[in-house]
């Protein structure tokens, strides 16, 4: 099985091929069945790697030379272990639900083989990146997906917003793709490969001639590329304006896969952060403190898929903060359950806006339940997952998280405690408006109402029960002697010293998570009950505007920076360069106006020219140069 | 000063006042006449080193055919001193000045020159017509054989080029009305 | 015979190939002086085959003369047919490089 693991990320290709060559002649419904196929042929193959590598067997399939110059040589080479394997099954599961449920959500776009292609592309990219068995290969699919992200916010660019947002979401990455070059470039100069089979064996054997600031300073090269993919504080901005594209675009992207590349990437490099402990500081604090920014700005955010973007920076931030403990395994578990469960809350709210028409704000919705059962209940089912309701995925998850930061560092563990319980507060804030109340929307818009087509509803049934019984793999100790994830994982990732914590206090934490869930959820639920949209004043102002980060980052860096190209455009670009180089046309035109005059036609003017320049190369050869 | 020596002097001056006579003499017939009495000493120079094929051969070719052919152009073209074209005294001075330039460019040049070769006077057989053909045809058959292709394709062209047009090309019908 | 006279007495030669060449504009005559020229070099060839006690450069200067016999076939039937056109052999009058 393991010598077909090519084809996995091949016939993505081929679908993206075959959809992106014939956009225009491809009826719509082909597309979507090609797209769709394609991801499901990735995904039974995936499933027979998944049972190949259960036993932990990890192997290098090397696939051709990439590049090979001197004593470098980095080939194109697929890591197959459980950590892949684990990603695989995640990309192309849920990708290929967000493809059956784009088949009927993007049935009116006339693009919609376009989106396609865009989509496979898309997957191509991400089992690029997760099966790389070096950081290049990782690094080419880390671009390519950044390109489709790209390609899909702006995906209705007819819109200038949208463009803008897809253009937001590209230079943001690429500042945290710079230290993510960096790290490489650092990698390739102390170790001499980016494999990481030899990178990592150097470093578990110590025989590497490096200080153990080299690897601080590599794990945060590396971090900082993670970062910008996987919107942490200071850039995670792009990620909620990059809702602008399609929403199962938004579930795929930028709430399942895409943005989970950076904590498969430090997963992948467990061995490195192991060694760096001041990084795996900076990585646990950033992930703090966006998990609660973020809460905090999710908590007065009236567009629904705004609310469930900072939701998905906050949860990412949480992932981050286990990363940070050293607690991989955990930060994996919780991007599997995360990419159930949001992916689910996503397309839920896809088919809110689908029967609202268009419709993103909440203020404008409410008792949609009467009307959309299905979308009620599988939305209810993942609120109560990622609000962390005990018996559901989330719960487990994030219970392992706090755990680990409880072991690790109380203050975090605190500031996580908070930021969980305002995720209950907000995740039934929305539910709330949505689905409760009295519908608050124009009467034509009420008349419209309807439950959505099979191909939308069952992706959100088959989400649903994974995100109830997704945890069930990563039992807590005091349950289960056997946590079947992170000895599955156990191969391919090495946890930092394992934090054994005594059951006493392990009851005493999962009784704390789940009473901070239980009660901030029905508070939430209570206090959006009888809403009332005055205007917001004071805090709550400052949170609806986000914390004013944007204008922050306006003002600082790009209004500097937008003077500082306006003295360059007017003085250096006009004055200097235009200058030299119209100068130098002008010069040379004006001198060859002047030697033009010495053409005379006269063959005896030329032998006459010959014989001088001849005696001169002589003269000069013979009296001067020797 | 043996007989050798008496030889080379008096067929360098032939040479040299020759070669003068070439370029200054106005009537084009007098510059064919002065050139081939410069080919006869050169091939007085050639026999004095014991290259007597060569001598023979330059006689022949040289001041036999090539200047029989210059001189039947001459007269086709019925040129004589009077409609000779001259150009002013400014350009033949500038042309005697950088000539001599070089002259004594390269004359400066070769005094420092580590050459010091000394031709024998005794005589050597390399030039005698045998061992010359057996130098020709084991080592430069080839170049040998590629000349014989230039000399066809030089006869060919010079017979295309001379021939009269007796219908003008279209090419040249177009070109007429734009000379100027 | 010490090389350099001969020597001396190519560039002599050649040189006053050179003048003759920039001095004179009827063609014909230019055309003589290259063939002037090309003897000179002729002449140095065999002195250092004698010097060297070397055959070769006595073939080169055959070459040298089918070079020279091909190149005035040539060049003396561009000579007439410029005739033919223009009557006259004039170089002074073929400036039409500069267009």
């Amino acid at each position: 099985m393991t010598d077909l693991v090519f084809l996995i990320p091949l016939f993505p290709l081929l679908g993206f091929l075959i959809n992106g060559l014939g956009w225009r002649t491809i009826p719509k419904n082909i597309g979507g069945i090609i797209g769709s196929l394609t991801v499901l042929a990735s995904f039974a193959i995936s499933l027979g790697i998944f049972f190949e590598v259960k036993d932990g067997t990890s192997q290098v399939v090397p696939l051709f030379d990439f590049i090979q110059s001197g004593n470098l040589n980095i080939p194109i080479a697929f890591q197959v272990d459980s950590l892949s394997a684990l990603f695989l099954l995640i990309i192309t599961g849920v990708g290929f639900l967000i493809h059956v449920y784009s088949t009927s959500y993007m049935h009116e776009d006339e693009g919609m083989v376009r989106y396609f292609s865009y989509l496979n592309l898309f997957v191509f990219f991400m089992l690029l990146l997760v099966l790389g068995a070096n950081y290049l290969v990782l690094f080419i699919g880390w671009e390519g997906v950044g390109l489709c992200s790209y390609l899909l916010i702006g995906f209705w660019f007819k819109n200038k917003d949208y463009t803008d947002a897809g253009k937001k979401a590209f230079v943001m990455n690429r500042i945290g793709d710079l230290g993510f070059l960096i790290g490489m470039f650092l990698i390739l100069y102390h170790f001499g490969t980016l494999s990481y089979a030899d990178f990592f064996g150097t470093i578990s054997a110590g025989t590497a001639p490096v200080t153990d600031s080299v690897y601080n300073w590599i794990a945060i090269c590396l971090f900082i590329g993670a970062i910008g993919k996987s919107a942490q504080i200071p850039l995670y901005t792009w990620l909620p304006d990059a809702m602008a594209g399609p929403t199962p675009v938004s579930a795929l992207i930028h709430a399942a896969t895409m943005v989970t590349a950076g904590i498969y990437m430090i997963a992948r490099s467990s061995v490195l952060y192991n060694h760096a402990p001041e990084a795996l500081h900076v990585v646990a604090w950033i992930g703090c403190a966006t998990a609660v920014l973020a809460a905090t700005i999710a908590l007065r955010q009236y567009d629904i898929k705004k609310v469930l973007a900072y939701s998905t920076v906050s949860q990412l931030g949480f992932m981050f903060m286990a990363l940070g403990m050293g607690a991989y395994t955990t930060a994996v578990f919780h991007v599997m359950t995360h990419a159930f469960f949001k992916a689910l809350l996503f397309l839920g709210s896809g088919s809110v806006i689908h029967a609202m028409g268009g419709e993103q704000d909440v203020r404008k919705m409410g008792g949609l339940g009467k009307h959309m059962k299905i979308t009620q209940i599988t939305f209810l089912i993942g609120c109560l997952a990622i609000a962390g309701i005990p018996g559901l995925s989330g719960f487990f998850s994030k219970d392992e998280i706090l755990a680990s930061t409880f072991a690790g560092n109380k203050a975090i563990y605190v500031l996580g405690l908070i930021a969980a319980m305002m995720t209950a507060c907000y995740m039934f804030r929305v539910y709330t408006l949505t689905f409760t109340g009295k519908f608050r929307g124009t009467h034509e818009q009420e008349h419209h109402l309807h439950e959505s087509p099979a191909a939308i509803t069952i992706p959100l049934i088959v989400l649903a029960v994974l995100s109830v019984i997704g945890g069930y793999v990563g039992l807590p100790a005091v349950l289960s002697e056997h946590h079947l994830l992170s000895e599955f994982l156990s191969s391919s990732v090495a946890n930092a010293g394992s934090h054994h914590l005594d059951h006493g206090t392990e009851w005493m934490l999962i009784g704390i998570s789940s009473v901070v869930a239980i009660v901030f959820s029905i508070a939430g639920f209570a206090a959006n009950r009888n809403p009332s949209f005055v205007p917001n004043t004071g805090l709550s102002k400052i949170l609806e505007n986000k914390w004013y980060v944007d204008e922050l980052y306006d003002a600082v860096v790009v209004r500097p920076l937008g003077a500082l190209s306006g003295v360059m455009d007017r003085f250096v670009e006009r004055m200097g360069i235009d200058g030299l180089v119209n100068g130098v046309g002008k010069t040379v035109r004006w001198s060859s106006d002047r030697v033009r005059l010495l053409q005379s036609g006269q063959v005896g003017f030329y032998i006459f020219v010959m014989v001088i320049g001849i005696t001169v190369l002589f003269a000069l050869s013979f009296f001067w140069i020797r | 000063m043996d007989l050798f020596e008496i030889l080379f002097w008096l067929l360098t001056i032939t040479a040299i006042s020759c070669a003068l006579g070439v370029i200054l003499s106005r009537n084009p017939v007098n510059s064919v006449l002065f050139l081939i009495g410069t080919f006869f000493s050169i091939s007085g120079h050639y026999i004095l080193m014991n290259a007597q094929f060569l001598a023979i051969v330059n006689i022949i070719v040289y001041a036999g055919a090539i200047m029989v052919l210059f001189l039947f152009v001459i007269m086709l073209m019925n040129l004589n001193a009077d409609v000779e074209p001259q150009k002013s005294r400014l350009v033949q001075f500038a042309g005697i000045i950088s000539g001599g330039i070089l002259f004594l460019v390269i004359l400066a040049a070769l005094r420092d020159a580590k050459i010091n070769g000394e031709l024998s006077k005794t005589a050597s057989d390399i030039g005698l017509i045998k061992n010359l053909g057996k130098t020709l045809f084991q080592n430069y058959v080839l170049p040998f054989e590629v000349s014989s292709i230039l000399f066809l394709s030089a006869m060919i062209g010079a017979m295309v080029i001379g021939k009269k047009e007796t219908t003008p090309s279209p090419v040249m019908m177009k070109k007429n009305p734009n000379q100027n | 015979m010490p090389i350099q006279y001969y020597i001396f007495l190519s560039f002599a030669l050649f040189c006053i190939g050179i003048m003759g060449t920039l001095m004179r504009r009827n063609a014909i005559i230019i055309f003589m002086c290259i063939e002037l020229m090309l003897n000179a070099v002729n002449l140095l060839l065999v002195a250092f085959s004698k010097m060297f006690n070397d055959p070769s450069s006595q073939i080169f200067v055959f070459f040298i003369m089918v070079v020279a016999a091909a190149e005035v076939a040539v060049g003396l039937a561009i000579i007439v047919m410029m005739y033919r056109k223009v009557h006259s052999v004039d170089i002074n009058i073929l400036n039409r490089l500069k267009h």
